[in-house]
């Protein structure tokens, strides 16, 4: 497993692939799920430019830790690579990435599911944003869908 | 005893700090805590606080060395 706040630009493919590379389970994972969370250009009907991402050092960490350790607990989890972007983040830059690898999609799918639901609403991340007219801070995440909040 | 405050994202920006070393006398709970640093404010419904970067309510009984985070709701991901 790792779990990793990292504070700059990061391609969540080539980490796929690379941690991949890495772990000796090849021939034992039969499904790989990911969730790759990007910056938009608009949020609650106002552009959006780029934003910041502030967090707690220590916590978040120890945080994401948790939540990759409570997923493998589960689902029959094999490995785990969780990486989330803090700083200054522009359009179009990925913000986090979460991969799971099982012997199985459903667990896979629902093990992915669960952590960035987790991420979203306990792990301690917040956004602000940079509008036409000056900053505002995101005061909640949205339910995940199209015309929600 | 002594104890650290942190403050986070709007908190921070509206105290004009992140964080506090304090002292204060035994016996004292995080929703104690908040009403001495905040001169008497009440608590936001959606703030949330953690002792020693664990997730705690508003009861919990602070300890000498404790380090105490104020933040408003998380927006990760």
């Amino acid at each position: 497993m790792k779990v990793e706040v990292i504070d700059g630009a990061f391609d969540p493919y080539e980490q796929i692939s690379r941690y991949q590379g890495q772990i000796t389970i090849k021939g034992k994972f039969g499904a790989v799920a990911c969730f790759i969370g990007t910056m938009r250009d608009f949020n609650e009907n106002e552009r959006v430019h780029s934003m910041t991402l502030e967090y707690y050092p220590g916590m978040t960490e120890k945080h994401l830790s948790n939540i990759c350790d409570e997923a493998a607990k589960k689902w029959p989890v094999i490995d785990c690579l969780l990486i989330h972007r803090v700083g200054q983040i522009n359009i179009g830059d990925s913000i986090v990435l979460v991969a799971v690898w099982c012997a199985h999609r459903g667990d896979a799918m629902d093990a992915c599911r669960f952590i960035i639901e987790d991420i979203k609403s306990k792990a301690p991340f917040w956004k602000k944003e940079k509008l036409d007219e000056g900053d505002r801070w995101v005061e909640k995440n949205s339910s995940g869908h199209s015309n929600s909040l | 005893m002594a104890i650290t405050v942190k403050y986070f994202a709007v908190l921070r920006e509206r105290f004009g700090k992140s964080e506090d070393s304090l002292n204060f006398e035994d016996g004292i709970t995080v929703a104690d805590l908040w009403e001495k640093t905040m001169n008497g404010e009440d608590m936001p419904k959606d703030l949330m606080v953690a002792v020693n970067m664990e997730y705690t309510k508003s009861n919990t009984l602070l300890k000498d060395g404790d380090e105490v985070a104020f933040f408003p709701t998380v927006t990760g991901g």
